[in-house]
Parts: C-alpha cells; structure tokens; sequence
C-alpha cells in the first residue's frame, strides 16, 4: 500500500498571493483528500453594519476585497435602494456599468497574470499585467483612485464622467484590444500552456450544478448561465450572451475568462455610445426598512448581498454570499486525485478571493 | 549604499488586508514600476529576506503566522507597514476580530499610508527600509567588533 502523508500548503506560500490553508493528504504524489481551512482574513465587516450608518457602509462595503471592490459596492447599493424603493438615474445606471466592466478587465487580466506565472511563464505574466495599467490608468483619470475608488453611494454615483473622459476610455479599451489579441493567442494556442492546462482539474456539468459552482467556473463547463442577464443597472439596454465554454478543464475555465475579456470591450464600448444625459444621483430620503436580495455577476461569479433594516440609520443585517465560497467545494473535488505539483494551477483556475470569502 | 542595500530581498505578507495593497505591492514588480531595476527580489522564503511587506491589520489568527514570520528572518531585518490597515488598522479597526496595527505584534520600522497604498509610495516606503537596513547591518557590525 502507498504511504500516506499530510502536507500542509499555505497560509503563507510562494503560489499563493492570499493567506489560504490546505491539508493535503497524499498517497505517494497523488492528492487523496485536501481539507480547506480559512479565517486568516477574517475580519468581521459583516457585523460592522451594526455600528456604521448605512450610507457610510457603502466604503466598508467597497474594502471588502481590493479586486472586486467596484462591485461590492455596487451590489450593497443596489440591496438598499430596493429596500427604500430608490430608482437610480439611467446616467448613474450606466456609470456603474462601465466602472463594473471595466472592473472585470482589470480582474480578469490579473487572474490572467497569475496563471502565468504558476506556469512558470513570466513574460506572458508581466504582459498580461502591463495592459491591466492601461485600465488603472483610466480609474485614476475618472476617478482618482486605481483599486479602490469609492464612487458609488446609495442613490447613483458620487463622481460624473465627461465626454473626454469617455472618449479616452473608449480609445483605450480601443488600443487594449489591439495588444490584447496576441496575448490571447498565446494562451489559447501556445504549446506549453496547451500541455500545461488541458484536461487538467476537469469538472463536469453536472457535477458543477451540483456543488454550486458559479461564474467563469460554470460557464466552462458548459452551462449557460449569467446573472447579468437579470438586467440589473444598464444590463438590460446592452447586448449580453453568456461565453461558455464545454471541456470543464482549467483550459476551458482560461478561455471563458479570455472571451469575457473581449465581451467586456465590447459592453463598454456600447454602453458608452447609449450613456444618457442627466442626473447621477438622487437624494436619499429617510431609512431604509424591509429586506432584499441582490444578485450581481462578479468577476469571478455571481455574489448574492442580503441586507434588512427596522428603520433606524443603522443595519439590520448584512449578509454577502461571495463567488469564491460557493467555488471550493468544487475546487476540494478537483483537487482529489490530482499530482500534487498540479495543486497551484487548479486552485489558481477558480480564481480564488480569499478576503472577500472572509470578510 | 551598503553591500546588502543594492539587493535587497523582499518578503511579502497578508495579515488580513482587503487585496488592494497586495495587487499594488505586486504591481511594484511588473513593467511600469518594475523595483528589480533596485535590485529587489520578491521572495518567498522568510530565511532569505531582508524586508518584510505587510499588509492589513493583525487578527487572532495572523497574529502567530507575522510572529513566526519575523522570528525566521535573519538579522538584519526591516519591517514596511504597507497600507492604513497596517500601520493603525483603518476602516477596519472596530471590527471585532483586528487587533490594530502591525506594530501591535512586532516592531515596525516604516509606515506607508494609503487605502490603497499606491505603488510610487510602497517604493518609496522599500527605499527609505533600505537605508534603515544598512544602519542596522553597521550597528551589529560594530557590536560584533567590539566582542
């Protein structure tokens, strides 16, 4: 019989850019079993609710991962205007949606970078990571900040965009495409990265439906499903099909990211064409009471924003269901049975977002 | 400039910060900031660091992780508090599970501030570590001539 060893992977390793902790269980160099244990980021903001009025939390709401801090606070915005019956303007609409998807670009192109660089491919990592500048660049032009940027608030958007600025983030996006293409080619069609990813870590439909998978994920393996099709803030006015993908292996996972990159160029580029005139805000009114769901597509899959209030400036509860807890039971299957020099790669494809899934 | 602050080796950790000072600190090592030209390493093994980066404020469960951290790095070694977070605990400090500050745990030599720290003063933070870095290698030297 193999000899059975424990090793422990994480928190801090040279793979993993997040604190995260793994018990895995080996029979020879075959994973048998990985035993996820989290809270490393831990910081309870949940709870912070109780204490923060409700229009400040939208900056706690926003810091609770750097990466998708755009639509954290968008997704909480969203969960109390419907509770308080707020209709966002149609221009503040479709503000959120292009700071939304250009969100996605920056985070898709860094999961990019990262893949890379677990395969040991340093300079598609350092290309991948030179274009994400170019979206920074244009954070810090419309709003002043390159991660975390804080322009939504209950009730619409705090800053305006004007016409330069949508024109430069239009030639931008314009000018991303152009050197993006190549970098696509080479993670669609290179060698190494072919033998490197495909049919590795592969996860079947309905294994997938099964274990809750969301997002990128889901989509690679074959299931038709965004939430952005709910039509959520301007998503009802923009052109939007699912990119999928069939294989269920981390090539496919790879390739729903790549497409979406090409997708979100697209949807910027309508949603600047089709950007109203008018207000970007409406004032807000009183306290919120009553409860709502919100579901908004992350980048790296649908996150779910609970919020209750009794009418007091102060929460209830919130609550924030985020993609990357409902990926790890499908990551934990992946990862048994796998070579344990395969372990990064198959972690890295579902994208994980260590503090958001610990808030 | 000492011997060891022409290639310095840098460690980077994640108390519990909310990625955005972690993408940034990357982001230093990638074309457009790029600090390998200082001859900075990003390394993963805190037995061959010179700095140790961290982000976010401590909790129960970072707490022994950042001890143990410090306690493997060799001497002589610099501490960059990267971020709000870091250096007080920021918007995170009445959470119930933050401590406060990395100067809470160990002893903290540079504090960058930002939410997020951009990556102009992370470098900036890494160059004043450095001369930091070469004042501790003197003093040990002499302390080591005087035995």
């Amino acid at each position: 019989m193999a000899k059975r060893s424990i090793i422990p992977f994480g928190p801090q390793h040279p793979v993993l850019p997040e604190p995260v902790h793994l018990d895995l269980v080996l029979e020879d160099e075959v994973v048998v079993e990985a035993i996820p244990s989290i809270g490393f980021v831990h910081r309870g903001l949940e709870k912070l609710v109780e204490k923060k009025d409700f229009k400040q939390y939208v900056y706690i709401a926003e810091r609770i991962c750097g990466i998708c801090s755009c639509g954290h606070g968008m997704g909480y915005c969203e969960a109390v205007e419907n509770v308080m019956g707020i209709e966002v303007p149609r221009r503040a609409a479709y503000l959120r949606t292009i700071w939304i998807e250009m969100s996605r670009l920056h985070s898709h192109l860094l999961w990019l970078g990262l893949l890379a660089d677990a395969m040991g491919f340093e300079s598609l990592f350092m290309e991948s990571w030179r274009l994400r500048e170019k979206i920074l660049d244009m954070f810090d032009l419309t709003t002043g900040g390159r991660i975390i940027f804080s322009v939504m608030c209950v009730g619409g958007v705090s800053k305006d965009m004007d016409s330069g600025m949508l024109k430069a983030i239009k030639d931008t996006v314009d000018d991303m495409e152009k050197d993006f293409r190549p970098i696509m080619e080479t993670f669609l069609k290179d060698y190494s990265v072919c033998a490197r990813l495909k049919g590795l870590g592969v996860l079947t439909r309905d294994r997938a439906m099964l274990l809750g998978a969301v997002g990128p994920m889901l989509r690679a393996s074959g299931e038709n499903y965004d939430a952005r099709k709910l039509g959520y803030e301007a998503y009802n006015d923009l052109d939007i099909q699912p990119v999928t993908a069939y294989d269920g292996d981390c090539y496919a996972r790879c390739e729903v990211r790549l497409k979406e990159i090409l997708q979100s160029f697209l949807l910027i580029r309508e949603a600047i064409d089709k950007v109203p005139e008018g207000d970007i805000s409406v004032p807000v009114k009183g306290n919120p009471s009553g409860e709502f769901f919100a579901r908004i597509e992350q980048p790296r899959g649908e996150a779910i924003y609970y919020v209750k209030g009794s009418g007091t400036k102060f929460l209830d509860r919130f609550r924030l269901r985020t993609p990357t807890t409902s990926n790890i039971p499908p990551m934990v299957e992946l990862l048994k049975g796998c070579q344990l020099a395969d372990v990064p790669l198959i972690i890295l494809t579902i994208d994980p977002c260590i503090s958001c899934t610990e808030r | 400039m000492g011997v060891m602050s022409k290639s310095p080796w840098l460690l980077h950790y994640d108390a519990s910060s909310c990625n955005g000072c972690d993408i940034e600190v990357l982001d230093c090592l990638t074309p457009k900031y790029d600090v390998e030209r200082f001859g900075i390493i990003n390394t993963g093994d805190p037995f061959q660091a010179d700095i140790l980066l961290i982000t976010g404020g401590v909790n129960s469960q970072t707490e022994p992780v950042v001890k143990q951290l410090y306690s493997q790095m060799p001497d002589p070694k610099v501490v960059v508090a990267v971020g709000i977070c870091a250096c007080t605990g920021g918007v995170f400090k009445e959470c119930y599970n933050i401590k406060g500050g990395i100067d809470t745990v160990i002893p903290v030599d540079v504090y960058v501030p930002g939410c997020a720290a951009r990556p102009e003063s992370i470098i900036d933070g890494v160059i004043q570590a450095l001369n930091i870095l070469d004042e501790k290698r003197a003093a040990l030297k002499s302390k080591a001539r005087e035995k």
